[in-house]
This record gives structure tokens, C-alpha cells and sequence, in this order.
């Protein structure tokens, strides 16, 4: 293989990392988890 | 002292947003007079226009901006991560280094002492101060984080971490020099591979060090002015990376129709094209962040800030990708329409996102209310009107000076020479210069009124609450 078919197949496999984040972060599971680490900037006040 | 947050650098840097703020934009205001009626120069040569104009880009950019960062990010990563900041004595460094390297900017460029490297413009010595300061953010930065009381690190702080990072290696591989003096270096690189390097570094210092570190400062004072949490925390977290991914791809699209291979110039091209989604993305995740509470923008002028400068992302992130075509950029480049869109991310979204999380942060700071909301709307209406005046004489002025340009005779000779198109020029660069100016004067109101605000009170000491739930 040629440096463009290896340059090409390191573009898809950081492509399905990218598509693999997109759905560790909208699985359900995580949806509560999410919702509450929204919520910290809310929860820091002392003033 | 461990038991409360380090809230000394965040107002040193807090003060000095302000300060450079208006000595940065006094400047630009300057140098587009110097554009309306050349004279204004004086023949003095560290008056001419291309010694002020770096001083001008560099104080907006790194003194103003970065002391808003600064700023912006110790306060976040505190407050957000429940500790103080690992090392107070390097947060001091970080703030006495950095504003020696803005001061031996100001006095190294307009004696015409530059590397000539668009935005990187300081010589060795100031690049390795630079580099030193820093190491020593990033080592204050990730130690608070390190040493975190909850477990979530918030999206706002991987915001500022990425733009800690890779400016850091954007600033070390586009600086690398060979000094021939103590004051002239000549940059490693050569030809095109330089041209390359230094747009990969100008456009993602647009990418990181105004766009990353202010969606940082956007995920946390947006929710806090709002006081509701951000519309999609998810969103959040795959703008993050989408941004991350795709950005620093984008810089070849500085170099259409030069000597860069053609096919580097169209991945720049599609990379740009690309960013439009994580962009819009962000921004939309931003604005509906008010969904259900539109009501406050009629009486939050704070509010109003950071909520026009997310619509002012938003059109300069749709404006950049169409001016990255090839086709648009064989018009756009080397105009004032690129002055325009560069003052619509500038001035609409930097400047107004900063000076909505100033007008947050200062008044807490010193624990008082703010002396004058009315002033704070005063300054909003002036800078819009500003901001507006600008970008829109310059998007006229671009496109005119773009089609005088190619204009041509059925024999193929130009229409118009080059000086009739600088002369046509002329009504717009007064224009330009009226909306920096009107941009300036609300810089001077808001220090006013953060005089006001802030003149004999007590510095806030607040202590770290502890942290809540399961975070």
C-alpha cells in the first residue's frame, strides 16, 4: 500500500472514532448523567 | 487560603481585559483613520500604518482577548472543579509574564522590530517569554483540574484545555526561528512550506484562541446569566470534538490560487465547508439555551451581550465557510470584504462574549452591583450599531474593490486602474472608521462604569462550597 491508502484508512478510522463518540454520548444510558453535568455551573454559587 | 478560590489573578486579568481592550481598539481606530486620510500619519514612521497595524491585531487579539481568557478560564476552572488553583504562585507569574510580553509588543512593533509573520509578528526573545508563561498556564490550568473535587470535567473546561494545547504547539512549530541578532530571526521554514506553516498557525490561532477559549467562556456565563442550564449538554460535548477534529484541517483556504498543490487547497476548502456544522451547532446549542426565557434578553442587557455575540458566531461561521469556495475567495481575497467578516468574529462575537462575561465576572469580583445598568444598555446599542457600521461598509467596500479588480475591456485591458479602486474606497473607510469609533466610546463606558462599580470596595475572598450531588 501506497502513503495515500494509508493516509486515507487513518481518515476513516478517525471518522468512526468520531461516530463512536457521537454515540457513547447519546446513548440513553448516559442521558441522566449528562443532564446533571449540565447542571454544575448552576450549582457552584456562593454569592 | 485553601479553602477559599484565588480570585487575585482573575481580577488582575479581569482589569486588564479592559485596559488593552481600549488601548487595542484606540489603535485600530487609529490606523483606519490613517486609511480615510493617510496624513494622519505624520510622517513619523512608528506612526505609519504597517507599524500600527500589528500592535493594533496583536493588543486586540492577545492582550485583550487573552487577558479575557486568562481571566475567563481560572474563574471557570474553579468554580466548576470546587478548588483553588493549584499554584497561585505560577497564576501570578502567568499574569506578570503575560503582560510583559504585551508591553515589549508595544514597544518592539512600532519600532518596526518583527518577524513579518502575520499574528506571530514578535521576535525570538518575546516568543520564548511566551512559551514560558505559557507552560506555566497549562500547569496551573491541568493541575486544578487534576486535583478536582467532582468527577465530570464541565465542557467548558475542555474548551479552554483544547485551546491551551494546541495553541501551545501552534505558537512553538510556527515560531521556530534562526536568530541572527538579539532582535531579527528568520523563520525555519522556506517558500511555500512557509506560507503553509504559518497559515495552519494563523488560522487555527482564529480556530483556538478565539473560537475555542470563548465557547468556553460561552458554556459557562451563558447558563450562569441565563441561569439555566445549556439547551444540549450533549450538543456540548460533540461540538467539542467535532470542532476538534475538523478545524485544524481548515488553513489552506488562506492560500487559494497560490503555490500550495491544488489539492491542499481544496481539503482546506471542504475542511472549511465542513466547520459550518459544529459551528451552527454550538451556536444553536447557545442561543436555545434561553428557550423558555426569551423575556430576559428585554431586560438582561448582560444577557444581550453574550446572546448577540452567539448570532454574530453564527454569521461569521456561515460567512467563513462560503468565503473558503473557491470560486467566492477568487472575489473575496486580498479585499476589505475579509476585513469585514475577520471585524463580524472580532467585534460581534469576541468582544461582545468578553464584555458580557466582564460585566458578569468584575461586579462579583468586588462584590458589589453593577453602578449603572442603563450605561450597560447604552453600551450595547452603541457597539451593535458600531459592529454593524463596520462590517457592513467593508462588505460593500470588498465586493466593489473585488469587481473593479476583474472588470476588463472586450480587449482584455482593466477597466479601472488599481488607484481608482483605493478612491472609490474612500466613503467606506470613513465609514468603518465612525463604526470603530462608535465600538471604542462603549469600551470607555463600560470602564466607567466599572470604576463606578468597582472604586473602594473590597476584593471578594469566596469560599469553595462543596460540591453538589453525585458531580
Amino acid at each position: 500500500m501506497d502513503i495515500g491508502a494509508w493516509h486515507g484508512l487513518w481518515s476513516l478510522l478517525i471518522l468512526g472514532l468520531f461516530i463512536g463518540i457521537v454515540a457513547w454520548v447519546w446513548s440513553g444510558r448516559r442521558k441522566d448523567y449528562y443532564e446533571q453535568a449540565g447542571r454544575i455551573p448552576l450549582q457552584d454559587d456562593d454569592e | 487560603m485553601g479553602n477559599t478560590y484565588n480570585y487575585k489573578v482573575v481580577r488582575q486579568f479581569a482589569v486588564m481585559t479592559i485596559v488593552w481592550g481600549i488601548v487595542g481598539m484606540l489603535v485600530g481606530v487609529i490606523i483606519a483613520a490613517q486609511l480615510a486620510w493617510p496624513a494622519l500619519n505624520f510622517d513619523i514612521p512608528w506612526l505609519t500604518y504597517g507599524r500600527l497595524r500589528p500592535l493594533h491585531t496583536n493588543a486586540v487579539i492577545f492582550a485583550f482577548g487573552g487577558c479575557a481568557l486568562f481571566a475567563t478560564s481560572y474563574y471557570v476552572v474553579q468554580r466548576t472543579c470546587h478548588v483553588r488553583l493549584c499554584d497561585d504562585r505560577l497564576a501570578a507569574f502567568t499574569f506578570w509574564g503575560w503582560q510583559a510580553v504585551i508591553l515589549a509588543a508595544a514597544v518592539t512593533l512600532p519600532l518596526g522590530i518583527t518577524t513579518s509573520k502575520e499574528y506571530a509578528e514578535l521576535e525570538w526573545p518575546i516568543d520564548i517569554l511566551i512559551t514560558l508563561v505559557w507552560l506555566a498556564y497549562a500547569y496551573v490550568y491541568f493541575g486544578t483540574i487534576l486535583k478536582r473535587r467532582v468527577r465530570h470535567i464541565y465542557v467548558a473546561n475542555w474548551f479552554y484545555g483544547a485551546f491551551i494545547i494546541t495553541v501551545a504547539l501552534l505558537h512553538v512549530v510556527n515560531s521556530a526561528a534562526l536568530p541572527v541578532n538579539f532582535l531579527k530571526s528568520y523563520s525555519v521554514y522556506a517558500g511555500v512550506q512557509d506560507a503553509m506553516v504559518q497559515w495552519w498557525y494563523g488560522h487555527n490561532a482564529v480556530g483556538f484562541f478565539l473560537t475555542a477559549g470563548f465557547l468556553g467562556m460561552m458554556y459557562y456565563f451563558v447558563p450562569k446569566q441565563a441561569e439555566r442550564p445549556v439547551y444540549s449538554y450533549r450538543l456540548s460535548i460533540v461540538h467539542f470534538w467535532a470542532l476538534i477534529f475538523v478545524y485544524i484541517w481548515a488553513g489552506p483556504h488562506h492560500l487559494h490560487y497560490t503555490a500550495l498543490p491544488d489539492w491542499a487547497q481544496s481539503l482546506g476548502m471542504v475542511m472549511s465547508l465542513i466547520l459550518l456544522a459544529p459551528s451552527w451547532g454550538g451556536m444553536i446549542n447557545g442561543i436555545m439555551t434561553l428557550s423558555g426565557a426569551w423575556q430576559k434578553l428585554r431586560t438582561d442587557p448582560v444577557l444581550r451581550f453574550l446572546i448577540v455575540s452567539l448570532s454574530f458566531y453564527g454569521m461569521s461561521t456561515f460567512e467563513g465557510p462560503m468565503m473558503s469556495i473557491k470560486t467566492v475567495n477568487a472575489l473575496s481575497h486580498y479585499t476589505d470584504w475579509t476585513i469585514g467578516h475577520v471585524h463580524s468574529g472580532a467585534l460581534g462575537w469576541v468582544a461582545l462574549v468578553s464584555i458580557g462575561s466582564m460585566y458578569f465576572l468584575l461586579p462579583r469580583l468586588y462584590g458589589r452591583e453593577i453602578h449603572s445598568t442603563k450605561l450597560i444598555e447604552v453600551h450595547f446599542w452603541i457597539a451593535t450599531l458600531g459592529i454593524v457600521l463596520y462590517i457592513s461598509s467593508m462588505w460593500v467596500a470588498g465586493i466593489m474593490q473585488g469587481l473593479m479588480w476583474r472588470a476588463v475591456n472586450p480587449d482584455g485591458t482593466l477597466i479601472y486602474s488599481f488607484v481608482e479602486s483605493v478612491q472609490a474606497m474612500h466613503p467606506f473607510y470613513i465609514i468603518r472608521t465612525a463604526g470603530g469609533l462608535f465600538f471604542l466610546i462603549g469600551m470607555l463606558i463600560m470602564a466607567w462604569n466599572l470604576w463606578k462599580t468597582c472604586i473602594g470596595a473590597q476584593p471578594v475572598s469566596a469560599p469553595i462550597p462543596a460540591p453538589a450531588g453525585a458531580h
